[in-house]
């Protein structure tokens, strides 16, 4: 498990590789706030490369997306598969967070 | 972590038992999984059901059941049959109700909360997820038919 982040102009791109569980949730918040306080405001997590998420990972995910609203910031979600999808739907989450099928529409979307 | 498995071939039995570690739960999911892509169990069940209801049900025993007390053990008896799996996960807690429990999360106003999806999510994934009583502890059945 690994998480990346990288730039791409304005946007800060975060890649999970591996599962998002609770085991390794702090990881990516603690990362993506520092981004945050360095003054990203567009964000985009890709999941092209993640394997589960339970729902330890989903609670982050709902966190860090009302903080960084909260900061006047965006956040995408981009690559989802088929499980990753169907987590969201039951979830409802697909309702609250902007899903791109790719990174690059993500991207456009900004 | 000590862990054993049962060669009959027509129900593979694990049982594990380790200290309340969230480090744990990666490698007990993985060894379940691995056993049900061995019993040629459905992909979906592989790469979700199992994994996310099996992550739930352990980071509740070690976090609510255990209070996060390395002192106290988890203890898992995953039953992989032909038919159907089942996985009971006992930690040293006083149990809790389901049905108190059971909270819709995906109301709008709980939508936003960051906790409360877990016995959702297992209850989802799984057919089954009961409580059983135990002598000693407090035991979480989930049982999942193979597709």
């Amino acid at each position: 498990m690994s998480f990346t982040i990288t730039k791409q102009g304005d946007v800060s791109i975060v890649e999970i590789d591996g599962q998002l569980i609770v085991g390794n949730r702090q990881e990516l918040k603690q990362k993506m706030l520092e981004e945050l306080e360095g003054g990203a405001r567009k964000l985009l997590v890709d999941f092209s490369k993640t394997g589960y998420i339970d729902s330890s990972g989903l609670g982050v995910l709902v966190s860090l997306s009302k903080r960084i609203r909260e900061q006047g910031g965006e956040l995408r979600l981009a690559a989802l598969n088929d499980d990753l999808r169907t987590l969201f739907e039951l979830t409802k989450l697909d309702t609250l967070f902007q899903i791109a099928e790719t990174r690059a529409l993500a991207l456009a979307s900004f | 972590m000590s862990g054993g498995r049962d060669p009959r071939p027509e129900a593979h039995v694990l049982e594990f038992e380790f200290p309340s570690d969230v480090r744990f739960i990666e490698r007990v999911v993985e060894a379940v999984r691995a056993e049900c892509k061995v019993m040629r169990y459905a992909e979906r069940h592989i790469t979700l059901n199992v994994p996310v209801a099996l992550t739930e049900a352990l980071a509740n025993a070690i976090l609510c059941g255990n209070g996060d007390d390395p002192e106290k053990s988890v203890r898992v008896r995953a039953h992989v049959g032909s038919t159907r799996l089942v996985i009971e996960v006992t930690d040293e807690g006083l149990g809790f109700d389901l049905a108190a429990c059971a909270v819709d999360p995906t109301t709008p106003d709980r939508l936003e909360h960051e906790d409360g999806r877990g016995l959702f999510l297992m209850q989802k994934l799984m057919d089954h997820v009961e409580r059983v009583e135990a002598q000693r502890g407090n035991v979480v059945r989930m049982t999942l038919h193979r597709a």
